[in-house]
C-alpha cells in the first residue's frame, strides 16, 4: 500500500492534546507517519495518495467497549460482516464483544472459534470479551488466565450481575494477581425482579414494575467495598443513576482505583421516552428520569465516568412485539454511537474534547490497548467527520442486521464521511 | 423489516377504549349518558336490542374473569351481536403463538370488537396497533381496567346524583390495582376529590404525582368521604413479603363498622369484587343495603359495557 496524505482537515487527538488544522501522513505499514500543523506535503513520499478531507475533522477510530454479536448461535440477530458494516459506518473502528453468545465464550475453544471467525469476517478489530462465570450463571469463575493467555481482552457476564458476595470477593481477588480487566453490571437481582422500567410516576402509569435507583447502589456499594480489600482492574459498565455517582465520587477520592462507563441511551433518552409502550426503549440499566440524565452529563464532566458505550443490543423483531414486561431487553446502537455523542457537543453538554476522549484513549487505556491515539507509530485508525451534517436516523438505513434501534426518526447533527482501519480507507458515506 | 409503527405518548384515537388516561371527559360523559338509557332497558322484561346486529364480538380473556367476562358476554347478547367468548388459558398460546399471531388470526375473521383482558400491562394497546377494529381494554396488568371505573362512576352518579365535589376513598391493594388506577384517573377528571389508603409496601411510588392525597391510616383517609372503594387483597400476596399476615392487615386496612364511621354519615361503600369477606371487609357490612352498592356496580356494569359496545363498535 502506498503512503497517505490526509490534507486539510481539522485533527482533535486528546490523547496528545490535539486541536488544530493540519495534515496527517500515513505509511506503507497502516501506521501515523507524522501529523499535525507542521505537516507538509513534501514530507510524504512522492508516491503518497494525496486525499483532500475538505475541512473535516479527523478523530482517532472510536472504541466501542460494549457490543453484542450474534455469532456463534445467533447470526439471526447480527454476525461479524453486519456488526462490523455497522461499526465502521459510525466511525467505530475497535469493538469489546460480549460473551453471552450461544455457546457462552467461557472456554478456551470458544475464544479460538471467535478469534478466527472475526478474522475471517469482520473489517474492524475485535477484542473479545470472556464471561466471568462459567455460562454467566454467577456461580463458577471461568479459566481467567488460560483464557487472557489466547486473546481474550477482559471478563464479563453482560447484563448479568454476580449476586453472589463470596464469589465476587474470589473473583477480585483471583484477578488481581493475573492483571484482567473484570467488568460489572450493577443491579441487585432482589430488588429489580420482575422490574423493566425505571421506579416512579412513569412506572406507576403504565402499570409496569419498576425498578428503584438503589438496585444499581447497592451493588456498586459492595464490589467498591470488596475492591478496597482486592485491588484489581475493576470496571462498572454502565452507570444510570445519581446515587451511583455519589458513591463512586466518595470511592474515588478515598483513593480506590476502578474505572465507569455509561450507555449512550442513557444519555440521550429518560423515562418519559417510553411513550405508551415503545418496547424499543427497554433497556438495562432502565432509561430514569430527567434529573439522573443530566447528573450522567455532569459525571461525564467531574471524569467520575471515563467511557461512553453503545451498548449494542440487536433483536429480532419477533422479541420486541410483545408487551413490554415479555419484549426482549436493549437496543441496537454502534453505529449511532457518535453522532449521538456530537449531539451532547452541540447542545453544549460537552466539551468536543471530552466526548472524543471518552470515545477513544479512555477505553484504550482501560483495556490496555495501542489504541484511540494518532500519535506517531500508532495504527491509522481514524474517523472523518462532517460536525455539522444534518441526518435523521432511519431504521432500514442502518447496517445491522437487526432494526431495534431506540432512535428512530430522531434527527441528528454530524455524520461520519470516512472511516479508515490500518490505513485503509475502509467506509465512505 | 417492516417499519415499525411509531406510538406517540399517552394518546389515542377514540377508536379504541384503551383506559381512562386516553379519554377526555366529553368521551367519558357520552359514555355514561348513554349507559343511562340502558339501565331502564336492563330492568324490563323485555332486554333485546338489535343495534349491533350482524356484529362480530370476540371476548379475548387471557386471565380468568367471572363478572367482567360475563358482564361484557351479557352486554352484546342485549344488543344484538354475535358474541364469542375465547378461553384463552386452552389456546394456542399455550403452544407458543404470540398475542400479535392470536390477534392476526382473529382479525382474519372480520370481528367488529375485541374485548382483551391480559396479564400484561400495555397488551390491548399492542393488540390496538395490530387489528382493524375497536378494541376495549377489560383490564390489563395493573395498569387500566377503564370499564370497571365507568360502572363505578355510574353507581355513585346514580345514587349521589353527581360527582364532582364528592370525596371518594380508594383502599387497599393500590400497588396491584388496575381498578384503582383508572378510578384515581376518572374521578379527577369528574372533579371528585381523591384519597388513596394502603399500607406502605402496598402503595405505588409517586402515586401522589396522579393527583391523589395518599394514607396510611383509615381515620385520617376516610375523613369526610362520601364513598369508600375497597380492593380486593390478593391472598397470594398474604403470604409474600409485602404483608405480615391477614390478621394484621384486617385490624389496620380492613374495613369494620366501627372504621366506616371515621366516614360521612351517608358514606356508601363499593367493592369491584371479588370480595375476600373478613380481609378487607366485614361481611356484615358487605351485605348491608343501605351502606354496600356491590350489587348495584354489578347491575350496572351490564348498561356502561352496553354503552362502550355501542359507541366504539362502529
Amino acid at each position: 500500500m502506498n503512503e497517505k496524505f490526509l490534507t486539510n482537515c481539522r485533527i482533535i487527538d486528546p490523547s496528545q492534546k490535539i486541536d488544530e488544522q493540519g495534515n496527517i501522513i500515513i505509511d506503507e505499514k497502516g501506521k501515523i507517519k507524522s501529523i499535525g500543523k507542521k505537516v507538509k506535503l513534501s514530507d510524504a513520499s512522492k508516491s503518497a495518495e494525496k486525499i483532500d478531507l475538505k475541512g473535516n475533522l479527523v478523530i482517532p477510530g472510536v472504541i466501542d467497549m460494549k457490543a453484542f454479536v450474534g455469532e456463534p448461535g445467533y447470526e439471526y440477530k447480527e454476525n461479524f460482516r453486519t456488526l462490523s458494516q455497522a461499526a465502521l459506518a459510525g466511525g467505530v473502528t475497535s469493538i469489546v464483544t460480549m460473551p453471552n453468545t450461544k455457546p457462552v465464550i467461557d472456554n478456551v475453544s470458544m475464544v479460538d472459534f471467535i478469534i478466527r471467525r472475526g478474522r475471517d469476517k469482520a473489517k474492524v478489530n475485535l477484542f473479545p470479551c470472556a464471561s466471568i462465570t462459567k455460562q454467566t450463571n454467577g456461580k463458577q469463575m471461568t479459566e481467567f488466565g488460560l483464557l487472557k493467555a489466547r486473546g481474550i481482552i477482559g471478563f464479563s457476564d453482560v447484563n448479568k450481575t454476580i449476586q453472589n458476595t463470596e464469589l465476587m470477593s474470589r473473583v477480585m481477588n483471583y484477578a488481581s494477581d493475573l492483571d484482567v480487566l473484570i467488568m460489572q453490571h450493577a443491579e441487585d437481582y432482589e430488588l429489580s425482579k420482575n422490574s423493566c422500567i425505571n421506579e416512579g410516576e412513569i412506572a406507576t402509569r403504565l402499570g409496569l414494575q419498576g425498578v428503584s435507583d438503589i438496585a444499581e447502589k447497592i451493588i456498586i456499594e459492595r464490589d467498591l467495598s470488596l475492591l478496597a480489600k482486592f485491588p484489581c482492574r475493576y470496571h462498572i459498565n454502565q452507570i444510570s443513576t445519581q446515587k451511583s455517582l455519589d458513591v463512586i465520587k466518595k470511592n474515588k477520592s478515598n483513593g480506590i482505583s476502578f474505572t465507569t462507563g455509561v450507555s449512550i441511551n442513557n444519555l440521550s433518552l429518560n423515562e418519559n421516552d417510553i411513550g405508551e409502550f415503545r418496547t424499543f426503549l427497554k433497556l438495562s440499566p432502565p432509561l430514569r428520569d430527567e434529573k439522573n440524565r443530566l447528573s450522567l452529563v455532569e459525571g461525564l464532566k467531574n471524569e467520575l465516568i471515563d467511557v461512553i458505550v453503545s451498548d449494542h443490543i440487536p433483536e429480532d423483531e419477533e422479541s420486541k412485539r410483545l408487551p413490554f414486561a415479555q419484549a426482549a431487553t436493549g437496543s441496537i446502537g454502534v453505529e449511532t454511537l457518535l453522532p449521538l455523542a456530537l449531539e451532547l457537543y452541540h447542545n453544549n453538554s460537552l466539551s468536543l474534547d471530552k466526548i472524543i476522549k471518552c470515545l477513544t484513549i479512555n477505553p484504550a487505556k482501560i483495556l490496555k490497548i495501542n489504541k484511540g491515539t494518532l500519535k506517531i507509530g500508532a495504527d491509522a485508525d481514524l474517523c472523518v467527520l462532517d460536525l455539522e451534517k444534518p441526518w435523521v436516523v432511519k431504521p432500514e438505513n442502518l447496517k445491522s442486521k437487526s432494526k431495534n434501534t431506540a432512535f428512530e426518526n430522531r434527527k441528528l447533527q454530524g455524520k461520519v464521511k470516512m472511516t479508515f482501519l490500518n490505513g485503509d480507507l475502509v467506509y465512505t458515506d | 423489516m417492516a417499519t415499525i409503527k411509531k406510538v406517540s405518548a399517552i394518546k389515542n384515537s377514540a377508536k379504541h377504549l384503551l383506559g381512562i388516561q386516553n379519554l377526555s371527559i366529553l368521551e367519558a360523559k357520552k359514555i355514561l349518558n348513554e349507559a343511562k338509557t340502558f339501565i331502564k332497558l336492563n330492568r324490563s322484561s323485555s332486554k333485546k336490542l338489535d343495534l349491533l346486529r350482524g356484529k362480530t364480538q370476540i371476548n379475548l380473556f387471557f386471565e380468568p374473569s367471572t363478572r367482567t367476562q360475563s358482564s361484557f358476554d351479557l352486554a352484546g347478547k342485549r344488543l344484538g351481536a354475535d358474541v364469542m367468548s375465547m378461553n384463552m388459558a386452552n389456546s394456542a398460546l399455550k403452544k407458543g403463538e404470540t398475542l400479535i399471531d392470536t390477534a392476526m388470526t382473529l382479525n382474519a375473521m372480520h370481528p367488529d370488537i375485541i374485548i382483551i383482558r391480559h396479564q400484561d400491562s400495555g397488551a390491548p394497546n399492542l393488540l390496538s396497533q395490530k387489528v382493524n377494529c375497536a378494541v376495549i381494554n377489560a383490564g390489563d396488568g395493573r395498569r387500566e381496567h377503564p370499564t370497571q371505573a365507568l360502572l363505578d362512576a355510574l353507581t355513585i352518579i346514580n345514587r349521589k346524583g353527581n360527582i364532582e365535589g364528592l370525596k371518594i376513598a380508594i383502599c387497599g391493594d393500590i400497588l396491584h390495582s388496575r381498578v384503582a388506577r383508572s378510578n384515581i384517573y376518572l374521578m379527577n377528571m369528574l372533579g371528585a376529590e381523591v384519597n388513596v389508603i394502603a399500607p406502605k409496601t402496598l402503595m405505588p411510588v409517586s402515586i401522589d404525582k396522579l393527583g391523589v392525597k395518599s394514607f396510611t391510616d383509615m381515620k385520617k383517609g376516610l375523613d369526610g368521604c362520601d364513598i369508600v372503594m375497597m380492593l380486593r387483597l390478593q391472598n397470594e400476596r398474604m403470604q409474600g413479603s409485602f404483608l405480615p399476615s391477614k390478621r394484621e392487615y384486617y385490624e389496620f386496612f380492613g374495613l369494620t363498622p366501627e372504621k366506616i364511621k371515621y366516614a360521612k354519615k351517608d358514606a356508601l361503600l363499593m367493592h369491584p369484587g371479588p370480595m375476600n369477606r373478613g380481609v378487607e371487609i366485614d361481611t356484615k357490612l358487605a351485605d348491608d343495603i343501605n351502606v354496600s352498592l356491590v350489587k348495584e356496580q354489578v347491575e350496572l356494569g351490564v348498561a356502561v359495557r352496553m354503552a362502550c359496545l355501542k359507541l366504539y363498535c362502529k
